[in-house]
């Protein structure tokens, strides 16, 4: 309306046509400058919210459960095979072989196939330690933290040829089970997994 | 090529992974060792002593650390009853050079060990006893022949994380049973360790 007031007013002075154009701002479209500052506001928190998506790693997602919790874990019946891997982060090896497991898990994600990661750490690492290094590894496995000291009592019942050494592996379902006192490549963790399948 | 990688992996299975601490009952073995102060011990130096807790531990594993003052209790306790502990680092340098020869020194002042701190240089003693992580302990007991026996293998109790929770002392009931002319019982525990750290071939 205002537009074609304008061009019908072409002999309107400046000074009139500017004030024409302010009304216009201000009159026809008073809220503006507000929506557009709310939209590129919900915008950018938007793009924030996709980055904190994509970057953070379940921080609060690392479990700490007993051995009378982890148990039941370890002697799933049903049709998917397990891969419970026994970690720490003060276990060089076991860090050394992490982004294997991540690669098995990612390649089976939408397969019968559950990699469980059972971290060894003293349990009062698990905020200035364990969660740092989840986030840092960009871990997408499940990370539980078993906190029962007495391993003397449960490393038996996990396997009874463990002698307590990690990192250590526990592969079973459909029928296999075995535990490795030792540490994998992605090739040989993938050789085991797919004839399982 | 391939009956080489073949035998490396048998070699390997066998040797490093498939490791178990040597049998209870059976003679432990001899070893001679350069102390971190530059001595040299040996097994046969204690053939004056009842028995030997061997104790293989190192510089950086957290459940070293968490039991280190335990470990050092121990001697404390049983060395006058005949019972001194030491200490064998097995770990590589190279692998993990906290545990190289000047670090041992340096932790062992700093911690003003009362036991000798080993250097299985060679890393030949380690794989005689079976052992497979830091801290195993290996209670030997003195037959008086010149041989030592193992008495006990495994931990020191049953609560690593907390000193004042231990419900079972599994070494010091281990050297108690012997003070008292009985059998360890358990005579083997088990425990989660720093996976000893063997030199590289290839």
């Amino acid at each position: 309306m205002f537009l074609m007031n304008n061009r019908r007013s072409m002999d309107v002075s400046q000074k009139e046509s500017q004030h024409y154009r302010q009304m216009k701002r201000a009159g026809e479209h008073p809220n503006r400058k507000y929506t557009l500052r709310h939209l590129l506001l919900s915008l950018l928190m938007q793009i924030s919210l996709w980055t904190y998506a994509e970057n953070k790693q379940p921080a609060a997602d690392v479990t700490v459960v007993s051995f009378e919790e982890l148990q039941p874990l370890l002697q799933q019946k049903n049709d998917t095979v397990y891969v419970v891997n026994f970690w720490a982060t003060w276990c060089a090896p076991c860090i050394k072989e992490i982004p294997s497991f991540e690669q098995l898990g990612e390649k089976y994600r939408d397969k019968r196939v559950k990699v469980l990661m059972v971290s060894l750490d003293i349990p009062k690492d698990l905020h200035s330690r364990l969660i740092p290094f989840v986030e840092k590894a960009n871990m997408h496995n499940k990370v539980l933290l078993l906190n029962d000291p007495n391993s003397n009592h449960w490393i038996p019942l996990v396997d009874e040829n463990w002698t307590g050494v990690i990192p250590a592996t526990l592969i079973y379902g459909n029928g296999f089970r075995h535990f490795y006192q030792q540490e994998f490549t992605f090739e040989e963790l993938d050789a085991l997994i797919y004839p399982l399948l | 090529m391939k009956v080489f990688f073949i035998l490396t992996l048998l070699i390997i299975n066998v040797v490093g992974l498939k490791a178990q601490p040597i049998a209870i009952g059976s003679v432990a073995p001899d070893f001679s060792l350069k102390n971190y102060d530059g001595t040299t011990v040996s097994l046969s130096d204690y053939a004056n002593e009842k028995g030997v807790m061997v104790i293989f531990s190192c510089n950086p594993c957290p459940i070293v650390k968490a039991y280190e003052d335990r470990m050092i209790a121990l001697h404390h306790e049983f060395a006058p009853q005949g019972y001194p502990v030491v200490f064998i680092n097995p770990n590589d340098a190279i692998q993990q050079p906290a545990d190289a020869v000047d670090k041992i020194k340096e932790r062992a002042t700093e911690k003003n060990y009362p036991f000798p701190y080993l250097i299985d240089a060679d890393q030949t003693v380690y794989p005689s006893y079976g052992a497979t992580r830091t801290p195993e302990l290996f209670l030997l007991k003195n037959e008086g022949d010149g041989r030592f026996t193992v008495a006990y293998t495994g931990t020191v109790d049953d609560n690593y994380q907390d000193a004042s929770a231990v419900t079972v002392p599994f070494a010091s009931n281990a050297i108690r049973a012997l003070l008292a002319g009985n059998t360890p019982d358990p005579a083997t525990t088990k425990a989660i360790g720093c996976g000893i750290k063997a030199k590289k071939i290839m």
